[in-house]
C-alpha cells in the first residue's frame, strides 16, 4: 500500500524502532529563541553535555524584544535577562544566533523560510507550538517544550509515537479577496479547537495548491490551533520558485539532486488516510472570530451569536464566557463592531506579501482617528524590504506606527499590549484572554480584513471602503 | 543524573491534600533562566509562616516530603519538581499523585512514592512522635521503613517498572537515548550533503 507524504518523511527520519516504543526521530533543523532555551541550556551545563550538532541549529531573538529602541539596551528585566542569556549559551554552545540589530533576526518562523533554511522532507522543530508553519513546505515541523529542546540539543533526536494522518482537501478556488487566513479560521471553526489532536494533517485540493507559499504557511501556521500535531502541505513547483536562489537552499547540483527527491514527496494514489476532511473553497467568504478560542468565527457578514443556540451545554457555557469577556451582545453585526487597535503582523500574517497586500488596500486612505494601526514586519529582512518597496511610507502616512521585528502584539511579552477592555482586530494566530496584554479583546481577521478594518474603525472588509481619495470614508 | 538505590534522609509531614503546582512553586518564580535556585520558592506562600513544617528546626536538612493526597495537581510546570530538588528533596511520599507531576519526576529523578493512605498516617504519627526522624526508601524494594521495634513502619510502595528501571540506572531521557548514540552516527552517515546547516 502507499504511503502519505507525512509517512514518507517521518520514514525517512526514524533513527531507530523498537517494539512497544516510540520512535527515535532525528531532526534536520532545531530552531531556537529566548524564551524556551535557557532551561534547557541550563540543563547541559548541569550534566555536562554539549550541543550535538551546532550546524544544525539556530537561534534568533522574537518573542519578547521591544519593536521601537531596538538598539538601546531592553528595558524590561525579565525580557533582558532571557535575550541575555541566549546570548551567553548561543557562544558558550556554538551556536549561530541572529540578535536583535542583526539584518536577519526576526520571528523564528519567518527567518527560517526567508534564508532558505526550511525546506521540503525535513524534520523542523522549535520550543514554540507554531512551528507547524514549516509544514508548508512539506516538512515535519512541530513545537516541543524546553525538557525536548534540551533532548534535541543533546542527541540531535526526539523520541516520538507515530501520529495518525489526517487530510484536508479544499476542493474549489477562494473567491477574490479571500485569503489563507479566511481558509483556515473556516476550517476551525468547522472543526473546533481539539478536531485535530492527534494528527499530522495534509492540506490538499485546488485552493492549496493555488496559494503562495506565504498563504500555505498562514494555513500551516494555525494547525496548531485546531490540535493538530503538524500541518503539511506537499511540495510543488510554487515551492522550489520560492526556494531557489535562497541563501541557505541547494546550489548547482545538490538542487538538482535535491529538487529530484522533493518531487517523490507526494502522497500515493492509493495511500489511506486515519481521517479525512472536504471542504469548499468557493463559499468561503472573509472570517473573524467573536469570542476567546479560534473555533469561534463566523463570517464577516453574520452576527455574534447567541450562546443558545449552540446545542452541546459546553459550547454554550463557553460563548457565554466569551461573550462576556468579549463584551459584545448577541446578535450584533460583526461589522458593527469598533475597534481600537489593529495589529498587522506575527509568523501567520507578517511576511512580505502580508505587506504589500495590507498597504495596497490603505494605499491613499487615512486610519480612522479612533483607531491605531501597529504594523509590525515579521523580520528584519521583511522591514527592509517593505521599505525599499516604499511600503512603510504608505503606512506613516496613513498614520499607521511602523515597528522594527518581532512576535511584538501577537503575545504581548514585550511592551506592545493592549489594554484591559482595548479591543483589537489582528493578523495574529490566537485570540485567547489575555493573550494580547491583560484583559484585551481579540478578533482574528485576516490581511484585507484588518487594513479595512483600520481604515473604517469597525470590522470591515475592502468591500466596504470608498476608494481612496473621496472624503465620506467615515459615512461609507 | 544519580542513580537512585535507596535513600535514608529526615521525613517532613506535610499534612495537606491537594497541594497543586502553584502551590509548590508559584508562578513569579517562573521567569527565571536556570533550573537552580527554585528553593526559595519552594512553598512560597506558607514559608512566611514562622509555625510551616518547614520552617522548624527539626526538619532543617529534610530530604523526603511526606503528603496527602493528590499531590502535584494543576499545571504541568516541570518547575515544581525542580523546587523540590532544588530545597533538597530526593523523594515525595503521597497516597495519591497527579500524573503529570509523577511524569516530570520520573524523568527528573526525584523519586515519587505511592503508598497506601494508612501508610502515609502512619508515618505522620510517627513523625509526630519523633520530630526530625528519618525514613528510608529502597527503590530496589520498593519499600518504605520507619522507626524501630515493635512500632516499626515497613510498607511497599507503587511506581511502575519502567520509571523504576531508570532511576535505579540515574538514566534520564537523554542518557537513555545516548545509549544508542550508534545508531544515531549511523544516521548521521546516510543524510545527503545537500540538506540544509546552519554553519559553514
Ligand atoms: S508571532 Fe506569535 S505565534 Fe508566532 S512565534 Fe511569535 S509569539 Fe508565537
Amino acid at each position: 500500500m502507499g504511503r502519505t507524504l507525512a509517512e514518507k518523511v517521518w520514514d525517512e527520519h526514524v533513527v531507530r524502532t523498537a517494539d512497544g516504543e516510540p520512535d527515535l526521530l532525528y531532526i534536520d533543523l532545531h530552531l531556537i529563541h529566548e524564551v524556551t532555551s535557557p532551561q534547557a541550556f541550563d540543563g547541559l551545563r548541569l550534566a555536562g553535555r554539549k550541543v550535538r550538532r551546532p550546524d544544525l541549529t539556530l537561534a534568533t531573538e522574537d518573542h519578547n524584544v521591544p519593536t521601537l529602541d531596538w538598539d538601546k539596551p531592553i528595558a524590561d528585566p525579565v525580557s533582558r535577562t532571557q535575550v541575555e542569556t541566549l546570548r551567553r549559551n548561543a557562544e558558550e554552545f556554538g551556536v549561530r544566533l541572529h540578535p536583535l540589530g542583526d539584518v536577519e533576526q526576526g520571528i523564528v518562523h519567518v527567518v527560517g523560510p526567508q534564508l532558505g533554511l526550511t525546506q521540503p522532507g525535513m524534520t523542523i522543530v522549535c520550543g514554540d507550538s507554531h512551528t507547524s508553519t514549516h509544514g508548508a513546505f512539506g516538512a515535519i515541523a512541530f513545537g516541543i517544550g524546553t525538557s525536548e529542546v534540551e533532548h534535541v540539543l543533546a542527541t540531535q533526536t526526539l523520541m516520538q509515537a507515530r501520529p495518525k494522518t489526517m487530510a484536508v482537501t479544499v476542493n474549489g478556488s477562494l473567491p477574490p479577496g479571500v485569503t489563507a487566513k479566511d481558509l483556515v479560521l473556516t476550517l476551525i471553526t468547522h472543526t473546533g479547537t481539539g478536531g485535530g489532536q492527534g494528527y499530522i494533517v495534509e492540506y490538499r485540493g485546488q485552493a492549496i495548491e493555488e496559494l503562495s507559499m506565504e498563504g500555505r504557511m498562514t494555513v500551516c501556521n494555525m494547525s496548531i490551533e485546531w490540535g493538530a500535531k503538524a500541518g503539511l502541505i506537499a511540495p510543488d513547483q510554487t515551492t522550489f520558485d520560492y526556494l531557489e536562489g535562497r541563501p541557505e537552499a541547494p546550489k548547482g547540483a545538490d538542487w538538482d539532486a535535491a529538487v529530484a527527491h522533493w518531487k517523490t514527496l507526494v502522497t500515493d494514489e492509493d495511500a489511506r488516510f486515519d481521517q479525512e476532511i472536504v471542504l469548499d473553497a468557493s463559499t468561503m467568504t472573509p472570517f473573524v472570530t467573536w469570542g476567546t478560542n479560534p473555533g469561534q468565527g463566523v463570517p464577516l457578514g453574520g452576527v455574534v451569536p447567541d450562546p443558545a443556540e449552540f446545542e452541546e451545554e459546553q459550547d454554550r457555557v463557553a460563548a457565554e464566557k466569551a461573550l462576556e469577556y468579549m463584551g459584545l451582545e448577541a446578535g450584533t453585526p460583526m461589522r458593527e463592531v469598533k475597534v481600537d487597535t489593529v495589529f498587522v503582523g506575527s509568523c501567520t500574517n507578517g511576511r512580505i506579501e502580508d505587506l504589500r497586500l495590507a498597504a495596497e488596500i490603505i494605499k491613499g486612505h487615512k486610519v480612522d482617528p479612533d483607531t491605531r494601526l501597529l504594523v509590525v514586519p515579521g523580520s528584519v529582512r521583511v522591514r527592509m524590504q517593505a521599505e525599499s518597496e516604499g511600503l512603510d511610507v504608505i503606512f506613516k502616512e496613513a498614520g499607521a506606527e511602523w515597528r522594527g521585528a518581532g512576535c511584538s502584539m501577537c503575545l504581548g511579552m514585550n511592551p506592545d499590549q493592549l489594554t484591559p477592555g482595548e479591543r483589537s482586530a489582528s493578523t495574529s494566530n490566537r485570540n485567547f484572554e489575555g493573550r494580547q496584554g491583560k484583559g484585551g479583546r481579540t478578533h482574528l481577521v485576516s490581511i484585507p480584513v484588518a487594513a479595512a478594518t483600520a481604515i473604517r474603525g469597525t470590522l470591515s472588509s475592502p468591500a466596504d471602503l470608498v476608494p481612496a481619495g473621496s472624503t465620506h470614508e467615515s459615512e461609507a | 543524573m544519580d542513580k537512585f538505590l535507596t535513600h535514608t534522609g529526615v521525613a517532613v509531614p506535610l499534612k495537606r491534600s491537594n497541594v497543586d503546582t502553584d502551590q509548590i512553586i508559584p508562578a513569579v518564580y517562573l521567569k527565571r533562566v536556570t533550573r537552580t535556585g527554585f528553593e526559595d520558592g519552594l512553598f512560597a506562600a506558607w514559608r512566611n509562616d514562622p509555625e510551616f513544617v518547614l520552617n522548624r528546626p527539626e526538619y532543617a536538612g529534610a530530604s523526603i516530603l511526606v503528603a496527602g493526597p493528590d499531590f502535584g495537581t494543576g499545571s504541568s510546570r516541570e518547575h515544581a519538581v525542580w523546587a523540590l530538588q532544588n530545597y533538597g528533596f530526593k523523594v515525595v511520599i503521597s497516597s495519591r499523585f497527579a500524573d503529570i507531576f509523577r511524569g516530570n519526576s520520573g524523568k527528573a529523578g526525584l523519586l515519587a512514592a505511592q503508598v497506601d493512605e494508612k501508610v502515609v498516617q502512619k508515618i505522620w504519627d510517627h513523625l509526630e512522635e519523633h520530630p526530625g526522624a528519618t525514613v528510608t526508601v529502597d527503590l530496589e524494594s520498593r519499600t518504605v521503613k520507619a522507626g524501630e521495634g515493635p512500632d516499626a513502619i515497613e510498607d511497599s510502595f507503587d511506581i511502575d517498572d519502567y520509571t523504576r528501571w531508570r532511576l535505579l540506572e540515574g538514566l534520564d531521557d537523554i542518557g537513555i537515548t545516548l545509549s544508542h548514540e550508534a545508531d544515531i552516527t549511523a544516521y548521521e552517515a546516510t543524510r545527503p550533503s545537500w540538506k540544509p546547516v546552519t554553519q559553514h
